[in-house]
C-alpha cells in the first residue's frame, strides 16, 4: 500500500516536473519579455492619456490626466500637431514605397541573375553584402559626406563632372533632402533582399528547373513559370519585413540631417522624437506612437489576410 | 540549414553536367554583366568616398571633391582617437553590445529549446508575443523606458539613464526577441533523434540540451551572437536618448567630430572605418551560416 502510494507520488512529481519544465524554461524570457516590451507598452497607453510635459517627466503620476486630448490633437490634421504629424506620414509612406520597391526590385534581380554558377560569384555576393553589414549610422555618415554641397561627391559628378547642374543643388535640405532620404536606405537596404531571395532560390528543387529544361523553356520563361512562383513565400516574408523596417526607420534620417530634420524628409518616427525630446511632450509623443503601432498592425493584418488567401487559391 | 546545404550541393551537381538547353542566351549574360556592373558600382562608390577621404588631410575634405586624392596621410588615423575619446566610446560599445548578446542569447537557448521541443499550453502566445514585438518601432518602447528610468531615478535613488546597464536593458527589447525567433528555427533543424539518443544515454531532458542541442546549434548560436551584437553596435536611437558624456557609445560619439568649427571630415571616414571592420569581417566569415538562419525562419 505505502509502496504504491509512494510510486503513485513519484509518478505525480514526474509528470509535474515533466510539465512544468517548458515553462521554467521560459521563465527568463517570460520575465524579461514582461520588462522590456510588455510594461512598457502599458506604461506608454497610460502616458497617451496624461499631459505629460516637461514639468512632470521626473514625477509622472502627478501629471494630470489629458483624457483623449492628445489623440485629438494628434488627428487633427488642420491644427499644427496633426498637420505635422500627417505630413510626416506622408512623407514616410513614400519614402516606404519607393525604398522597399527599389530594394526588393535590386536585390531580387541581382540574385536571379546570378542564380546559375559563373566565376566570381561567391565572391560578388559577399561584396555585395558590405553595406548590409556596416552599421546603419557610418553607412549614413558616408552618405551625408557625399551628399554635402560644396565638398561632396555627388555634386561633382552630377555638376562638375556630368553638367546635370548649372548650380549646385543642396541635398540635405530642402525637397533634395527626399532622394538624400530613399538613396541612402536603398543602398543599405537592398543588400537584404539579395540575401534573402538568394537563400530562398536555393530551396526551390533542381528538378523543377531540368524539366522546364526538357521541355524547352528558355531563361526567362524559366523565371517567369518557376523561379518566381516558387518564391512566392519568401517574398511575402521579405516584403513585410521590409516594410517595417523602413517605414520605423530612425537611424538614416536622424544621422543625415541630425534632430530636426528638413519637412521633406521628416520620418514618422523622427516626428515623434522631436515631439517626445525637442519640445518635451511626452503624452503627445506616447499617443503618436500607439497610432504609429496601431497603423502598423492594421496594415501587417491585412497584408497576411491578402498574401495568404493568394497562396491558398493558388494552391 | 541542411536545406540549403543539400541545396547548394544540387547546384554544384548541375554545374557539372551542363547541358545545352539550360545555356543561357547572350541577351540575359548581357542583362547580367550590366545589371551587375552596375550594382557593384554603386556598392563601391562610397566604400571608396570612406576609404580615400579616411586618408586625405584635412584641406582636401574641406574643398572640392577628388576622385584620386592628391595627398595621401596616415594622420587622420591617429587624430581620431584625441579629438573626440573615441576609445572610451569604443569600449562603451563592446560592454553593451556585449552583454546585451550574451544576456539574450543566454535567455532565447532555454526558451528555444522549450518551444521546440515541447507542447505546451501558452506556447502559441509566446510565439505570436515575440514575433510581433521585433516589428515594432523602437520608439514605442524609448519613451515609457526613459520616463520609467527617471521615476525609478527620483524614487529610489538607483540611476539607470545615461548608465550602461540602463542601456543593456533597453537594446534588449530587440536582441531578445530576435534571438528567440532565430534559435527556435535553428533547433527545429536538428534532428529529434538526437534527443532521443540522448535520453537512451541516460540524460534528463536539460543534460540533453546541455550535451547535445547546444553542441549541434554551435554555428546557429554564434551566428545569432553575431547578429544581435551587431545590431546593438549600430543602434542609434536608444543610445541619442539614454547616454551622457561618460556613457556615450561610438553611434552618437562619432557625432562629435562634427560638433566643433571644422567638420573632420577624414577623422569622422577614418573612424566609420575603424569601427566598421570588425562587424563587417563578423557578418561576411559568417554569411553563409545567417543565409541558413533566414530560410529557416522565413521558409516555415
Amino acid at each position: 500500500m505505502a509502496e504504491a502510494r509512494a510510486a503513485v507520488r513519484a509518478a505525480v512529481t514526474r509528470h509535474v516536473r515533466r510539465a512544468g519544465l517548458p515553462y521554467l524554461l521560459l521563465l527568463p524570457a517570460v520575465l524579461f519579455e514582461l520588462l522590456v516590451h510588455v510594461v512598457p507598452m502599458l506604461v506608454g497607453i497610460v502616458m497617451s492619456f496624461k499631459q505629460l510635459t516637461e514639468f512632470f517627466i521626473r514625477n509622472w503620476t502627478a501629471a494630470p490626466s489629458a483624457g483623449l486630448d492628445n489623440y485629438r490633437f494628434a488627428l487633427n490634421f488642420n491644427g499644427a500637431v496633426g498637420s505635422l504629424l500627417l505630413h510626416s506620414f506622408l512623407v514616410t509612406c513614400g519614402f516606404t514605397v519607393l525604398t522597399v520597391g527599389i530594394s526588393w526590385l535590386l536585390g531580387t534581380g541581382a540574385a536571379l541573375l546570378m542564380q546559375d554558377p559563373f566565376r566570381g560569384r561567391g565572391l560578388l555576393r559577399t561584396y555585395f553584402l558590405v553595406p548590409y553589414a556596416l552599421p546603419a549610422y557610418t553607412a549614413a555618415i558616408t552618405w551625408e559626406f557625399m551628399f554635402q554641397r560644396d565638398t561632396g561627391l555627388v555634386n561633382r559628378l552630377l555638376v562638375d563632372d556630368l553638367h546635370l547642374f548649372h548650380t549646385a543643388p543642396f541635398w540635405l535640405i530642402g525637397g533634395n533632402s527626399f532622394w538624400a532620404l530613399v538613396v541612402t536606405a536603398v543602398w543599405r537596404t537592398w543588400p537584404f533582399a539579395f540575401l534573402v531571395v538568394t537563400a530562398g532560390l536555393q530551396n526551390i528543387p533542381g528538378d523543377l528547373y531540368e524539366a522546364a529544361a526538357i521541355d524547352g523553356a528558355g531563361v526567362w520563361r524559366r523565371i517567369r513559370s518557376i523561379t518566381l512562383p516558387q518564391l512566392r513565400p519568401v517574398n511575402q516574408v521579405l516584403v513585410l519585413v521590409l516594410f517595417l523596417w523602413n517605414f520605423n526607420d530612425f537611424n538614416t534620417p536622424y544621422v543625415l540631417f541630425g534632430n530636426v530634420p528638413p519637412p521633406q524628409a521628416n520620418l514618422i518616427s523622427l516626428q515623434i522624437y522631436d515631439t517626445s525630446f525637442e519640445n518635451w511632450n511626452f503624452g503627445s509623443g506616447s499617443a503618436m506612437s500607439v497610432l504609429l503601432l496601431l497603423f502598423l498592425l492594421v496594415v501587417t493584418a491585412i497584408y497576411l489576410l491578402v498574401t495568404n488567401r493568394r497562396r491558398k487559391a493558388d494552391v | 540549414m541542411s536545406d540549403a546545404a543539400s541545396a547548394l550541393r544540387g547546384n554544384r551537381r548541375r554545374r557539372r553536367s551542363p547541358r545545352s538547353p539550360m545555356a543561357p542566351p547572350p541577351a540575359f549574360l548581357w542583362t547580367r554583366r550590366i545589371v551587375l556592373t552596375l550594382l557593384g558600382l554603386f556598392t563601391f562608390v562610397p566604400l571608396y568616398v570612406m576609404v580615400t577621404g579616411s586618408l586625405k588631410p584635412l584641406q582636401d575634405v574641406q574643398s572640392a571633391f577628388q576622385w584620386i586624392p592628391q595627398h595621401l596621410t596616415l594622420r587622420p588615423y591617429i587624430d581620431i582617437w584625441s579629438t573626440v575619446p573615441l576609445g572610451h566610446y569604443f569600449v562603451n560599445s563592446l560592454i553593451v553590445s556585449t552583454c546585451s548578446t550574451v544576456v539574450s542569447v543566454l535567455i532565447a537557448i532555454l526558451a528555444a529549446y522549450a518551444v521546440s521541443r515541447y507542447r505546451f499550453p501558452g506556447r502559441q502566445l509566446f510565439s505570436v508575443t515575440v514575433l510581433s514585438t521585433q516589428m515594432f518601432p523602437g520608439i514605442l518602447f524609448l519613451l515609457p523606458l526613459f520616463l520609467i528610468y527617471v521615476n525609478i531615478g527620483t524614487a529610489t535613488g538607483v540611476q539607470l539613464s545615461n548608465t550602461l546597464l540602463g542601456l543593456v536593458i533597453t537594446y534588449l527589447t530587440f536582441t531578445l526577441p530576435f534571438s528567440i525567433w532565430m534559435l527556435v528555427g535553428y533547433f527545429d533543424s536538428i534532428p529529434r533523434e538526437l534527443d532521443e539518443a540522448a535520453k537512451v544515454d541516460g540524460n534528463g531532458p536539460i543534460g540533453a540540451l546541455v550535451r547535445v542541442i547546444i553542441p549541434a546549434a554551435v554555428p546557429g548560436i554564434v551566428t545569432v551572437a553575431v547578429y544581435s551584437f551587431m545590431t546593438a553596435w549600430g543602434e542609434v536611437l536608444f543610445a541619442s536618448v539614454m547616454t551622457d558624456d561618460s556613457t556615450r557609445t561610438l553611434a552618437v560619439g562619432l557625432r562629435n567630430y562634427a560638433s566643433q568649427n571644422d567638420v573632420y571630415w577624414n577623422q569622422i571616414m577614418a573612424a566609420s572605418l575603424v569601427v566598421s571592420v570588425p562587424v563587417v569581417v563578423a557578418f561576411l566569415l559568417l554569411q553563409r551560416y545567417l543565409v541558413a538562419g533566414l530560410t529557416a525562419g522565413s521558409v516555415k
